[in-house]
C-alpha cells in the first residue's frame, strides 16, 4: 500500500480490518478471515529477525505455553495441536524456547539462515543432567 | 453470545482465534501483547476497545495499518477510559430507545492505558470512571516507566530504578519515590472488582478478566507489564522477569471486591529474595556497588511489609 505523507491522510482516519462483514469474529480463525491491506496481518515483521526459532514435532507434547506466551500471534495452534510457525510475523525474541519444558525442548533459536531439515536432523539429544 | 466462554486449560484456550495481529511494531519479547491476548481471548463477546498514548498505540495503530480485530479508538494520552465510558454510555442509551440493530449481542467494552497515562496523566479520568461506575474494564500496562518517550520515570516507578529524568550515577541512585498504590486508590472508589495480574500465571488471569467481564460496573485491573527495553534485559527472558516479580512478591496477585472482600490469589510456594528480582535488571545494577547495597535491604523490609499488611486485610476482611 502507498504509504501517504504526514499531510496527506484525513484527520480521524478509520481504518478497517475485514473486506465484507464477518459475522462472528471470535470463532473466525486467521485463515478463514477475509483481511483487507490495513490489517498488519497482511505485513511482515521478518526483516527484524537475527535469530528465528525451529519447531520440531518429534519432541512436542502440545502444552501450548509457546502459544500463550508468544507476544507476537506467531504460533499457529489448530485443534490443540501446534502446527508451525508464523515467520512472517515472529520477530525472534525467544520467549517460546525459553517456555518449552520437554527435554530436549521441541523449540531451538538458531541463526537465521539455518537450514530447517539439517538442524531438525541434529537435534540436541536428550540432556540427563537437567533432568 | 454472552455466556463465560469456558476455559478449563491451556489446550482449550488455544483453540481462541485471537482478536490482535502480529506485525505490530511492539519490541521483541514486550510483554504488552501478551497481556492484551489473554485478555481478548478471554471472551467470546463483541470488543470495543480503546488504548491512550503509549507503547500500545504508537505500535499497533501505524497508518496504514492496524493490528486490532476489534472496533478500536484513540484519541488521547489521559482519555482512554473516558472515551470507552462514553461508548458504553452511548450504546446503553441506544439500547434503551430501541435502536441498535442486534441488540442482544452484548459488547464487552474495554480501556488499556500504560503506567503513564494512568497513574499520572489520565489519573483524574480514570477517578471519574469508576466514581460513576460504567460497565467497562480499565487494564493498566504497568512497565513503570514512559517507555514509548525514551524512559523517563512515572510515578510508577519503583525507588533505586535508574529512568532517563532519574539516572543512577555517583551523586543519586535513581528514583527516590516510591511506587504509587495504584490498586488501594482505585479499590477506595469502592467499584465492583479491581485485581492486579501477571500474565505468567495466565489461568488466574483469565480467571480474573472473566470476572471483570461478567461483573456489571467498573473494573480496574492492574497488569505487570516487564520491558525489555527500559528493565534493560534479553528480550528472551520476559517470562522469567515475570517470574521473579510474582514469586518474590514484588507484585502480589490480588483483587479487591466492592472495595472491602480482599482475595489474594496466589501464593508462592517458594517465595524468591528480592534481590534476585533486582539482578536480573539492569535498571537496578548501580544498588549492587557497595554504597547503595543497603537499598536491597529496605526494599526487601518494604516487600516483607507489604506482604503481611496484604495478608492482614485478607485476615480481617476489610
Amino acid at each position: 500500500m502507498a504509504k501517504k505523507g504526514w499531510d496527506e491522510f484525513e484527520i480521524g482516519a478509520m481504518l478497517r480490518t475485514f473486506n465484507g462483514e464477518i459475522e462472528n469474529i471470535a470463532g473466525t480463525r486467521q485463515e478463514d478471515r477475509s483481511y483487507t491491506e490495513n490489517s498488519s496481518y497482511t505485513a511482515s515483521v521478518a526483516d527484524w529477525r537475527l535469530i528465528k526459532p525451529i519447531f520440531n514435532k518429534d519432541y512436542c507434547i502440545d502444552c501450548q505455553f509457546c502459544w500463550i506466551y508468544c507476544p507476537d500471534v506467531s504460533i499457529i495452534s489448530r485443534d490443540k495441536k501446534l502446527i508451525g510457525i508464523d515467520m512472517d510475523h515472529c520477530k525472534g525474541c525467544g520467549i517460546c524456547v525459553e517456555v518449552c519444558p520437554t527435554n530436549p525442548k521441541s523449540l531451538l533459536m538458531f541463526p537465521e539462515q539455518a537450514d530447517e531439515e539439517v538442524e531438525i536432523a541434529s537435534w540436541p539429544k536428550k540432556d540427563e543432567k537437567e533432568a | 453470545m454472552s455466556e463465560i466462554k469456558q476455559i478449563k486449560n491451556l489446550k482449550d484456550f488455544s483453540t481462541s482465534a485471537d482478536r490482535f495481529e502480529g506485525a505490530n511494531l511492539l519490541c521483541p519479547g514486550c510483554a504488552h501483547s501478551i497481556i492484551v491476548r489473554e485478555v481478548l481471548n478471554a471472551t467470546n463477546n463483541d470488543l470495543v476497545l480503546a488504548a491512550s498514548t503509549g507503547c500500545l498505540e504508537v505500535c499497533t495503530a501505524v497508518y496504514p495499518y492496524t493490528s486490532w480485530d476489534a472496533s478500536w479508538i484513540h484519541i488521547g494520552f489521559e482519555n482512554s477510559s473516558t472515551a470507552i465510558a462514553g461508548a458504553e454510555t452511548m450504546y446503553k442509551a441506544l439500547k434503551t430507545k430501541g435502536r441498535l440493530k442486534q441488540p442482544d449481542r452484548n459488547p464487552k467494552f474495554v480501556a488499556f492505558g500504560g503506567d503513564g497515562a494512568s497513574y499520572d496523566i489520565g489519573f483524574q479520568w480514570i477517578s471519574g470512571c469508576m466514581e460513576r461506575n460504567h460497565d467497562m474494564m480499565y487494564v493498566v500496562l504497568d512497565n513503570e516507566v514512559y517507555a514509548n518517550t525514551g524512559g523517563q520515570r512515572s510515578s510508577s516507578t519503583p525507588i533505586g530504578s535508574s529512568a532517563t529524568t532519574s539516572p543512577a550515577g555517583s551523586i543519586s541512585y535513581g528514583e527516590k519515590q516510591n511506587k504509587k498504590d495504584m490498586m488501594g486508590i482505585m479499590a477506595a472508589h469502592h467499584i465492583p472488582y479491581a485485581a492486579q495480574v501477571a500474565p505468567n500465571k495466565w489461568k488466574d488471569m483469565v480467571k480474573k478478566i472473566q470476572r471483570g467481564f461478567a461483573t456489571e460496573g467498573a473494573v480496574f485491573i492492574n497488569a505487570v507489564s516487564p520491558c525489555t527495553t527500559e528493565w534493560k534485559f534479553d528480550p528472551k527472558d520476559t517470562m522469567m522477569i515475570t517470574d521473579l516479580a510474582t514469586d518474590s512478591l514484588v507484585f502480589p496477585l490480588y483483587e479487591v471486591i466492592d472495595g472491602r472482600e480482599f482475595n489474594i490469589t496466589y501464593r508462592p510456594k517458594n517465595v524468591v529474595p528480592v534481590e534476585e528480582y533486582l539482578a536480573a535488571q539492569g535498571r537496578f545494577k548501580h544498588l549492587f556497588k557497595d554504597e547503595y547495597k543497603y537499598l536491597i535491604k529496605e526494599w526487601q523490609e518494604r516487600v516483607d511489609a507489604q506482604w503481611a499488611y496484604l495478608q492482614r486485610r485478607e485476615e480481617a476482611k476489610v
